[in-house]
């Protein structure tokens, strides 16, 4: 346990430096909060007034002060839109997100380990092929555009798809009752097939489109690992022994992928968390990302701040967990770290 | 290394990998559209008809119109400025920016080299995208913040890549003898260590460069920088998304197309260059 707490611990540089950049481009940068919360119709007088009420006219020093004990408070600012704290309204959409991000890297890594094992197994066969066109493609494709091919292809031409509007056709169904706050879970908690296939339709694409792209480095990686792998002594030695195929493969090669796999695991979040505003946008996905790009339109500052410290507060806690897992599958970190 | 191996391994990476070469010809065309954009295009980009409001692809309109009537080839090509503009000043930006903290970091080592890492694990404590979408919106909307949204968020990439080739060469056996010659820590930097590590920083610019445009167009496909109606592939797509779902696909299609070509190209001609300066990384 003694390694976990040492990781728990680690993340509070990380976090102390999220609250201060943060902070930094909220209050410091040259940009003037006082002039977006006053409105196009302000004149000098009012925006000093809303400087005042709002302690931007204080030193820096003191408003951060200010500024981490509303953190701490959960305080957030109010959204210009909405009209509710900012922290209700993310909280009340994190869950839509989350269960977009989960489906794409479960199908990311669903696909991404078999095909990278499979093509470190035959080299220049059908599916490393497969594997390095599709590394060479995700690199090269904004999210949002193949996002839109589908819609394109699969709503508009083959129909296979439902129309890209949100999460449920709520004009047919009503959403589950609120559990978890996905509705593929709600639905399935509550028993309602009828909404589970209906929210799974509306999920696959979006969740495909962004799986895709973190399934390429995952891809990449377990290849080049798996390869390394089976180019060492110890497989070696284990096909020599006559071990069979399968558990050389499974049992002695794959176990050293795993590490690897885990270290780009981080960066595959950075994008997911990124391109899940970009993928919510383009399918009406009513998740923290369409928030924030419908508070990017508004100019509603408080609203995209919270968005941008929540997404960081995430990202933080996911590369915790990524460690962990990492000090997991491999007692070598332990003892490094 | 003279011109002449220079040219000669030129031919060589050419000729086993044709995909450079391709991607060297788009690149030229493409910096042809960049130069002369609004004089090559065959339409204004701007001007708005009501008789041809979404067209087909003709052989008047290659690309079709927009919503508003306008040419789309037209627009495709005179938004290449902006989008190659935005994506190669801010690489540029990072890359002297990052090069030179991260030499600093690298030569001086101890309370610079902690406080200039500390900042840059700060960045990337933040996805990416997510920063660079709070820091257009803290800077104010506009171009000129995109560019240095994207800079920042590119920066730790060349920061530590700078620092890491600085500390491996501070005590090599050239820097020792310059600094006993009697040069001073930003003469030797600057002189002796900086020419050395630029080959290997160039391929990780033109390497950054397709991740750089992606960025500067995602921004711009939420409606962060760039007005519409100015013409650009992000804005231009995410203008075209509205009218998908009843087929019209040519407005959406052709600038995404666009971003996809400057995008694959950039990356081509990185693993290109790369193979050039250092056959032992290719994969």
């Amino acid at each position: 346990m003694a390694f976990v707490w040492k990781r728990l611990l680690g993340t509070i540089p990380s976090l102390v430096g999220v609250v201060v950049l943060t902070f930094f481009i909220s209050h410091a940068l040259p940009g003037d909060p006082a002039a977006y919360f006053a409105g196009p119709a302000a004149n000098a007088d009012s925006i000093a007034n809303i400087r005042t009420t709002l302690g931007l006219d204080r030193p820096l020093p003191v408003q951060f002060v200010h500024y981490v004990g509303d953190l701490v408070q959960g305080n957030l600012g109010r959204s210009l839109t909405t009209g509710q704290p900012v922290l209700t309204d993310l909280l009340e959409r994190l869950p839509a997100s989350l269960e977009l991000s989960s489906f794409a890297l479960l199908f990311a890594i669903s696909i991404a380990i078999p095909m990278g094992v499979w093509a470190a197994t035959r080299i220049n066969g059908p599916v490393d092929h497969a594997c390095r066109a599709l590394v060479t493609v995700s690199a090269a494709f904004p999210t949002f555009f193949v996002g839109l091919l589908f819609v394109y292809v699969f709503y508009f031409l083959l129909g296979w798809a439902p129309q890209p509007l949100g999460r449920l056709n709520e004009i047919a169904f009503s959403p589950p009752p609120h559990v978890t706050g996905a509705y593929t879970i709600d639905a399935l908690i509550a028993g309602d097939w009828p909404v589970l296939r209906a929210s799974l339709a509306q999920l696959i694409l979006p969740a495909i489109s962004l799986g895709l792209f973190a399934l390429a480095p995952i891809a990449r990686i377990t290849r080049a690992a798996m390869l390394e792998a089976l180019g060492s002594d110890f497989i070696r030695t284990a096909r020599a022994s006559g071990l069979p195929v399968r558990k050389i493969l499974m049992t002695y090669a794959f176990r050293n992928v795993l590490l690897p796999v885990s270290s780009v695991l981080g960066m595959v979040f950075s994008f997911l968390l990124g391109s899940n505003v970009l993928i919510e946008q383009v399918f009406g996905w009513q998740g923290v990302g369409a928030y924030a790009v419908a508070a990017v339109i508004a100019s509603d500052y408080a609203a995209v701040q919270g968005f941008v410290l929540m997404m960081a507060v995430l990202y933080v806690l996911l590369n915790l967990a990524v460690d962990i897992f990492a000090t997991v599958v491999d007692p070598r970190v332990r003892f490094e770290g | 290394m003279s011109l002449i191996t220079l040219t000669r391994n030129a031919g060589y990476a050419f000729g086993e990998n044709r995909l450079t070469l391709v991607a060297v010809i788009i690149l030229a065309l493409l910096a042809l559209c960049a130069i002369f954009g609004p004089s090559i295009a065959p339409y204004d980009p701007l001007v708005t008809s009501a008789t041809t409001k979404l067209a087909r692809p003709s052989a008047l309109h290659p690309f079709g119109t927009d919503a508003l009537g306008r040419d789309i080839l037209s627009r495709v090509i005179v938004a290449t400025r902006l989008d190659l503009g935005m994506a190669v000043s801010a690489v540029a930006l990072s890359f002297v920016v990052g090069l030179a903290l991260g030499s600093l970091a690298g030569y001086f080592g101890g309370w610079t080299d902690r406080i200039i890492g500390r900042a840059m694990d700060t960045i990337m404590a933040f996805p990416l995208f997510v920063l660079a979408m709070g820091i257009v919106v803290a800077l104010g909307n506009s171009v000129a913040n995109i560019i240095i949204a994207t800079m920042i968020i590119n920066l730790p990439f060349y920061c530590r890549f700078a620092r890491a080739e600085v500390n491996v060469r501070r005590e090599h056996g050239y820097v020792e003898a310059a600094r006993m010659g009697g040069n001073g820590p930003l003469r030797v930097l600057l002189n002796h260590i900086v020419p050395n590590i630029l080959p290997p920083m160039m391929v990780q610019a033109s390497l950054n460069m397709g991740w750089a445009i992606l960025n500067a167009a995602g921004l711009s496909f939420i409606g962060l920088g760039v007005r519409p109606p100015t013409p650009e592939w992000g804005i231009m797509v995410s203008e075209g998304a509205s009218y998908i779902i009843s087929g019209e696909w040519w407005a959406f299609m052709f600038p995404g197309a666009a971003l996809v070509l400057a995008v694959f190209s950039f990356n081509m001609l990185g693993d290109g260059l790369r193979d050039l300066l250092d056959p032992r990384k290719r994969v």
